[in-house]
């Protein structure tokens, strides 16, 4: 399983990369929506983690560009903003896309990596 | 005083004090002053002058119609008197041109006559009598001894020795009986005269003045110019009494003129001299009697006046109450309504800046949440410090505290993100619990005591989350403020009887004194006035219930507590806001 982490904060992404790999998943991370395009178009990645605000291109907008790069791919999203009520740690919306308000816990995002996974589109 | 203080509207309270953007608009009191003055001026000053002209013009009016009524029966009654007396002159006047000197000094033919004129002129003639030039009676046909009486010192008799006819004032003469006389002077073929005489009783004329229409107390007499009464008068005494009222200067038409009694009572006198006689008629009325009927009429202005003027008053207080009422409604409904848009605009500003401030801190805390994980990753995955718990502890301490920050940012996002109207569906006590969150530090420090107790059988409702949340931080703030540290605030959570839930906060703090109670949901109503209240807290919180289709009452007691009950329905009734709003941004 390869994950695609993109986030604007290099050391939130690399810590994170770097804990996913330590739990056996394979994960590279960008820190912008243009790298990530790159990364993706020479490699497979079955989820891309998301930060929803960059840059340039944003995590909605590069995720519909992803999607069309590789239409398995899963998607969750990392946010600042969001609420316990709107998101309950772990709400879906918009098909398969879920969210996650940072700080995150690191187990919740692998239980949700693997969900996303496993349940072929609908989590 | 307490009737008073019920009937007085809320305006007239307000006093102009405040100053600022949230002011009143007007002075309600001046305006109501000025409308009511202005109103009563120009609606009452026309009604009494014209009401105050009506009374001078009818009283005078009325005034001049009895002056006039009076002129008009003294003249008539004049009329008739001086007819009557006339009469009887001249048929003397006749009979001593008809007669010889001889024949009127027969008693046969005196008599005849005497008869005749009885006959033909009714009552009146008591008696005929020829005198001598020397004033000795010749001949006297009549029921009185009169003959061989002497008058030649009687003043009538010298009189009609100077004049040829003359009418006497009455007089009692030598029979003692009120009468007067009409003689009138025959030539002698010798040059001597003889002198006939008739004598009238004053019964006619009494006839005749009892049988006039003057009315209730009027009187009605004849005088004489000397002011002796030759008729009885109903009040100045008998005939041949001196008559207690000025005589007037002679004047040759009838005249009206203004007396009064001694005892100063008005009287209106008509009089008219009758020519040819000593007589003058006089008709006295009572002035207060005249003006009963003006009385009446009087009487019936000023009713009328006083209806309208209270009847004026009243629609003139009724309406200006009414219209500053109302205009002060609206005024402390715009001030209400740029108070909550004030709040409002707070609110979402606070929301603004916390949402922000927390997704700062929340990227910065993730970073630290990710490498404090790294750190133990490296520790526990790679085995490298496993064994050191002082190193694990000091990293699980950085992510728990990092966890903890987190909550607090979530919340913060939370408590922005509910600032937008939104319905969904809602358990209260996690609602209450998340509000007693925010005050639990200041609720530590000042050892308060929170219990939220739920009953069995609550269910969820639909609600706008950030009202409740309003609601509840404004009653819980209150609540906090009401009481001394180490005090107790219970939030009782249970079924409201007929559906929905029902919310209880008690304290026991201070209280609220019970004539403060009907109050404390008025807008700007405050005990805190001074100390940084708007008096708006719980007025707003009072909207905001009703904007949820809740109710909100208060009960309270001086020094035991007070608690706010707050029913809500299980869904709002026509929310406005859309439904379901659930925008998300990154």
């Amino acid at each position: 399983m390869r994950v695609l982490l993109v986030d604007d904060e290099a050391d939130l992404a690399s810590a994170l990369a770097e804990r996913l790999d330590m739990r056996g998943i394979a994960a590279e991370w960008v820190t912008d929506g243009m790298e990530a395009l790159q990364r993706a178009a020479s490699n497979d990645f079955d989820v891309a983690v998301l930060d929803l605000k960059m840059p340039r291109i944003g995590g909605l907008e590069l995720k519909a560009r992803l999607q069309s790069l590789h239409p398995d791919m899963k998607f969750i999203f990392l946010t600042g903003y969001g609420s316990e009520t709107d998101f309950k740690e772990v709400a879906c919306h918009e098909g398969e896309a879920c969210y996650l308000v940072k700080p995150v816990d690191i187990q919740i995002l692998i239980d949700l990596i693997r969900r996303v996974t496993h349940s072929g589109g609908e989590a | 005083m307490a009737l008073l203080n019920r009937i007085t509207p809320d305006f007239w309270r307000i006093r102009p004090t405040s100053t600022g953007a949230f002011r009143y608009l007007f002075n309600y009191r001046r305006i109501w002053k000025w409308s009511v003055l202005l109103t009563a001026i120009v609606s009452l000053v026309p009604l009494i002058f014209i009401t105050l002209l009506d009374y001078k013009v009818t009283e005078h009016a009325l005034e001049q119609e009895f002056r006039l009524r009076a002129a008009r029966l003294v003249s008539n009654t004049r009329r008739v008197i001086g007819f009557f007396l006339s009469e009887r002159q001249s048929a003397l006047e006749f009979i001593v041109r008809d007669n010889s000197p001889e024949a009127l000094s027969d008693p046969e033919r005196l008599t005849a006559i005497l008869d005749s004129l009885r006959e033909s002129f009714g009552g009146g003639f008591m008696d005929l009598g020829v005198i001598g030039a020397n004033g000795e009676q010749k001949t006297y046909v009549g029921p009185f001894k009169l003959q061989d009486k002497d008058y030649h010192e009687q003043p009538w008799f010298k009189m009609v020795v100077d004049r040829g006819v003359y009418i006497s004032d009455v007089f009692l003469g030598f029979r003692r009986v009120p009468h007067l006389i009409i003689a009138v002077k025959q030539s002698l073929p010798d040059g001597s005269f003889q002198v006939l005489r008739a004598s009238l009783g004053i019964k006619p004329f009494e006839d005749h003045l009892n049988n006039m229409e003057i009315g209730g107390s009027g009187d009605a007499f004849i005088v004489n110019d000397r002011g002796v009464l030759q008729t009885d008068s109903r009040y100045y005494g008998r005939v041949l009494e001196k008559l207690d009222l000025p005589i007037p200067e002679y004047y040759p038409s009838t005249q009206v003129m203004d007396g009064s009694t001694r005892d100063g009572e008005k009287l209106l006198i008509g009089y008219r001299f009758i020519e040819g006689t000593p007589f003058l008629l006089m008709i006295v009325k009572r002035h207060a009697e005249l003006m009963t009927l003006w009385h009446t009429t009087r009487l019936g202005l000023i009713l009328f006046l006083v209806c309208s003027v209270t009847l004026i008053l009243a629609v003139i207080l009724g309406s200006a109450t009414y219209m500053v009422r109302n205009m002060h409604l609206a005024d402390e409904k715009r001030l209400m309504g740029l108070h909550q848009m004030e709040y409002a605009n707070k609110m979402a500003s606070i929301g603004r800046m916390a949402a922000s401030v927390a997704h700062e801190i929340n990227n910065p805390l993730a970073i630290i949440n990710e490498k404090a994980g790294l750190i133990k990753d490296l520790f526990t995955i790679k085995q490298l410090y496993a064994a050191d718990a002082k190193l694990i502890g000091l990293v699980d301490a950085i992510t728990r505290s990092v966890q903890r920050a987190g909550r607090i940012t979530k919340r913060l996002l939370t408590f922005a993100r509910n600032l937008e109207a939104s319905i969904e569906r809602i358990k209260l006590e996690d609602v209450v619990r998340e509000v007693l969150s925010f005050v639990e530090k200041e609720a530590r420090l000042r050892e308060i005591n929170l219990e939220v107790d739920v009953a069995a059988g609550v269910t969820a409702i639909e609600s706008d989350r950030g009202k409740l949340q309003q609601i509840f931080l404004n009653i819980i703030n209150n609540a906090l403020a009401a009481m001394a540290d180490g005090g107790h605030l219970k939030v009782r959570i249970e079924p409201a009887p007929g559906g929905g839930v029902m919310l209880r906060f008690s304290d026991d703090g201070s209280g609220i004194p019970a004539e403060d109670l009907p109050r404390i949901f008025e807008p700007f109503f405050s005990t805190k006035t001074g100390q940084g209240g708007t008096g708006l807290g719980l007025s707003i919180t009072y909207n905001l219930v009703r904007e949820i289709g809740g109710e909100i009452a208060v009960s309270s007691e001086v020094g035991q507590g007070t608690c706010f009950t707050i029913r809500l329905p299980i869904c709002i009734p026509n929310p406005k806001g859309e439904d379901h709003a659930s925008a998300v941004s990154g």
